[in-house]
């Protein structure tokens, strides 16, 4: 049981730092400003959310479980906002030029 | 699986860093932010990867800092940006 959660982390946490090198990749190689920001909320929401997945089974406690999602739903909500909030100014920049 | 977590969070802060190019490069502001966000959101990865594989908790308080500061930072550049774009033209209006 103990190796299962040690491989399901380990495949998690694997594939959430394989989504931040995506987004990373793409931030610098992709076009415009609001490609760029698409492949950053990929890596934000996806990556962050894959990692703190893969933690879950180490938490060790229910509270520190807890506090793990309370993280990933804070990043969440914070990115939804703020991709929003970029992508307007990214907007009127392009128009403006 | 403490080295694995430590070595994670080690990829997840070099990946970062070299985003941070895009801060050197431009070309306009919001893409400078959206670096700058990103190395929000990959802190408070390698932070909760670091703290949960010492088995230090208090880290989580910390990512959690971060990333409430970190949306704050953005929302700061957009505040700004705002402000910037809007005087010259209320004043254009004759409002």
């Amino acid at each position: 049981m103990s190796a299962l959660a040690d491989l399901f982390t380990i495949v998690a946490v694997s594939a959430g730092v394989l989504f931040f090198l995506a987004g990373v990749v793409g931030l610098l190689r992709f076009p415009d400003a609001l490609t760029r920001l698409h492949a950053l909320t990929k890596a934000d929401n996806v990556g962050l959310g894959l990692v703190v997945l893969g933690l879950l089974p180490q938490a060790g406690s229910l509270f520190v479980a807890l506090k793990l999602l309370l993280v990933w739903l804070t990043v969440l909500l914070a990115g939804a906002t703020v991709g929003q909030l970029i992508a307007r100014v990214a907007r009127q920049a392009g128009t403006r030029r | 699986m403490t080295e694995f977590l430590t070595a994670a969070a080690g990829a997840v802060m070099v990946t970062v860093v070299l985003g941070m190019v895009r801060i050197l490069r431009g070309p306009g502001d919001a893409d400078r932010v959206m670096a700058a966000q990103l190395l929000g959101t990959g802190g408070v990865a390698a932070l909760l990867l670091s703290g949960i594989a010492r088995g230090r908790p208090a880290s989580l308080d910390l990512a959690l800092t971060l990333a409430v500061l970190a949306a704050f930072a953005s929302i700061g550049f957009v505040k700004g940006a705002a402000m910037g774009q809007h005087e010259p033209d209320s004043r254009d209006d004759g409002r």
